[in-house]
């Protein structure tokens, strides 16, 4: 796959090189409805973003073209430096395989499995041998803190505990990207709390991190974030220009 | 693209967990399968036991009896000559000889009280030789009659005679009446599967049978022949027993008919063999629906597929597998009910067991073809759900 043009020689980008997501003029229409209507946006390495707006703002929309999930009706999107609208579907799976974890509000995990057999199934389509994908999903497992709960079945987890599954599932993989949908709309505010602890600690050790929420506390406690409103970017601010990471802690 | 297709092994394990977290499902759809496959499995299992069964028979008789009678015809066919079976004998393909000649005015009955129209049709035979003993038969009690004409009057029961005279063991002082007499009976015979038109008779020493009616001359004449030129001793025996007018006798051979006669039952075999296709058939159908809702309902699990980086190939080969499973699954149950059917019915019969492999490797085979065809559909509908929906679906 070719990345070979990616803002080379543009003397107007006012992006880092390290963009991992970038938005360009983006539109979405679905027949007469347009969920998009020309967005840009770039998401730095290391990031930390929250991405709120009522029901029917986009930002869904957003997620599924950030994701590569859907294609764009127009504009460009670059995700980790590839031209989503140029590739394949098979090129577009691998994508997503090597470079973006998704969280869902629903955790989608699957019933009957263990959370270790759920974990693993993040490296299923990425070619790697099943025992190492368990051996990984165990690790996952120990960095979002239920290394004690590899052989539990999603009934005998709690929703805190489910959504944390599913945050293993999707960086078991190490991605560059970590995109979360309404990762506490599911939970009570306590188990929301801990999940947006993790997704913290997460971005601290290096991953971007893109929240979708309608949660204003919670995205009123992330270092960025973007407002959406009838399909375009309202308003994008951020913190403190510093180490992202750290931004925004002691809100 | 790189090496990152989904293993035989995670496929399989997919289409496991798939089935096992549906098991009432999976036992329902599997049934239409596994009930095709049993019924056919079941058909050509005893249809080959039954043939194996007569190939034990036919062995034990031997394929190289021919009987001799006159031919049956428009015109009156001259009965055979009473030299028959000495003209037999002679020839150096048949290796032994016996017949039986009809006592027409002959009459057998328990005792002689019974009423005289009572005769449960049972006739009386006079012999020449060792019938039973050329047809590959045996006797079930009591030994044969003597075969030479100044015999003392003795009679030996065919087994239905026996049974219609109310005589099911031999003793001492059994006897039954016959032309004003009583007359010892000196043995029963067990069945003659190559003639069973003897099974009602007696057989009784010439020397009594003319009384009766006898008139000299045999029947029918049953030689046993080399079993190397059993088709020229046709000609050979026809020569020998009327040179003048071979085209009056008929030879046949009897373990033929017998032969027949399961062939006859070959045409039921089709038959129940095309309702199992059709069972098979709508097991097919019923594997295609459930794979259809199955699709239906797991549109999330695919689009979390797809987001965890599933390509569609990866989709529709896993519900490809799932489908090909459930259906070898409904084969298996199949062929094990079919052969249970088959060794329940076989050895009731008394029967060998035998189910040809190519029956159950066939069985088998069609339910993995059923399985793909079914699962074709299902699958490219799966491979098509978009990869949004695990975002969708709530």
């Amino acid at each position: 796959m070719s990345a070979a043009t990616l803002a080379v020689g543009s003397p107007r980008s006012s992006v880092p090189d390290d963009a991992v997501v970038r938005l360009r003029d983006v539109t979405k229409s679905y027949g007469d409805v347009h969920a998009l209507r020309g967005v840009s946006l770039d998401v730095t390495a290391g990031e930390l973003v929250a991405v709120v707006g009522p029901s029917g703002s986009g930002k869904s929309t957003m997620l599924n073209t950030v994701g590569t999930l859907d294609r764009p009706s127009s504009g460009t999107v670059r995700i980790a430096g590839h031209d989503v609208g140029a590739m394949r579907d098979d090129d577009l799976s691998r994508l997503r395989a090597e470079h973006i974890g998704f969280v869902f509000q629903h955790f989608h995990l699957q019933p009957g499995a263990t959370a270790a057999e759920n974990v693993a199934d993040g490296l299923l389509y990425s070619g790697v041998p099943r025992r190492t994908r368990l051996r990984r999903a165990e690790d996952a497992l120990g960095r979002v803190g239920l290394g004690h709960r590899t052989d539990h079945r999603p009934h005998e987890l709690s929703g805190g505990e489910k959504q944390r599954v599913a945050i293993a599932r999707a960086i078991v993989g190490d991605p560059t990207i970590l995109l979360a949908d309404e990762p506490t709309g599911a939970l009570d505010s306590a188990s929301g709390r801990n999940v947006v602890a993790l997704l913290r600690e997460l971005n601290a050790a290096g991953t971007t991190v893109i929240v979708i929420t309608h949660d204003l506390d919670l995205a009123a406690s992330l270092p960025r974030r973007v407002r959406m409103r009838d399909g375009v970017v309202e308003d994008d601010d951020r913190d403190a220009p510093a180490s992202p990471s750290s931004a925004g802690v002691d809100r | 693209m790189s090496a990152r297709s989904v293993g035989a092994g995670d496929l399989l394990r997919l289409g496991v967990f798939g089935l096992r977290t549906r098991p009432g499902r999976v036992v329902l759809s599997a049934l239409g399968i596994a009930i095709g496959i049993a019924a056919m499995i079941a058909v050509v299992g005893i249809s080959s036991s039954s043939k194996a069964a007569l190939d034990r028979v036919l062995d034990a008789l031997g394929t190289n009896v021919l009987t001799v009678t006159k031919t049956q015809g428009f015109g009156d066919s001259p009965p055979l000559p009473s030299t028959a079976v000495a003209s037999a004998l002679r020839q150096p393909v048949v290796q032994r000889a016996a017949a039986v000649g009809e006592a027409t005015d002959g009459r057998v009955f328990r005792s002689p009280f019974v009423p005289r129209a009572e005769t449960k049709g049972i006739g009386v035979m006079a012999v020449w030789g060792d019938v039973p003993g050329v047809l590959g038969g045996s006797l079930a009690a009591g030994h044969w009659v003597d075969p030479s004409p100044q015999a003392p009057p003795q009679v030996v029961l065919g087994a239905s005679a026996a049974q219609n005279l109310g005589i099911d063991r031999l003793r001492a002082d059994s006897a039954v009446w016959i032309g004003g007499q009583s007359v010892q009976v000196v043995g029963i015979t067990a069945p003659l599967q190559l003639a069973p038109d003897l099974d009602n008779q007696v057989f009784v020493p010439q020397g009594l049978a003319v009384s009766l009616g006898f008139d000299g001359h045999p029947t029918a004449v049953y030689t046993r022949v080399d079993p190397e030129h059993v088709a020229d001793a046709r000609t050979v025996l026809a020569d020998a027993i009327r040179p003048d007018r071979p085209q009056d006798v008929g030879v046949t051979r009897p373990s033929d008919a017998l032969a027949a006669k399961n062939a006859t039952d070959d045409s039921y075999t089709g038959l129940l063999v095309g309702i199992g296709g059709v069972a098979l058939l709508v097991g097919g159908i019923g594997v295609a629906n459930t794979m259809v809702i199955t699709v239906l309902e797991r549109r999330a699990e695919v689009g979390v597929r797809r987001a965890l980086g599933a390509r569609r190939r990866n989709i529709r080969d896993q519900f490809l597998v799932e489908s090909l499973l459930l259906s070898f699954l409904g084969g298996v149950a199949g062929v094990v009910i079919g052969l249970g059917v088959t060794i329940t019915f076989a050895v009731s019969q008394g029967w060998p067991v035998a189910v040809p492999l190519w029956a159950v490797g066939g069985g088998l085979a069609a339910t993995v073809v059923i399985g793909g065809i079914s699962g074709l559909y299902p699958a490219a509908r799966a491979a098509r759900i978009p990869p949004t929906s695990a975002l969708a679906a709530v």
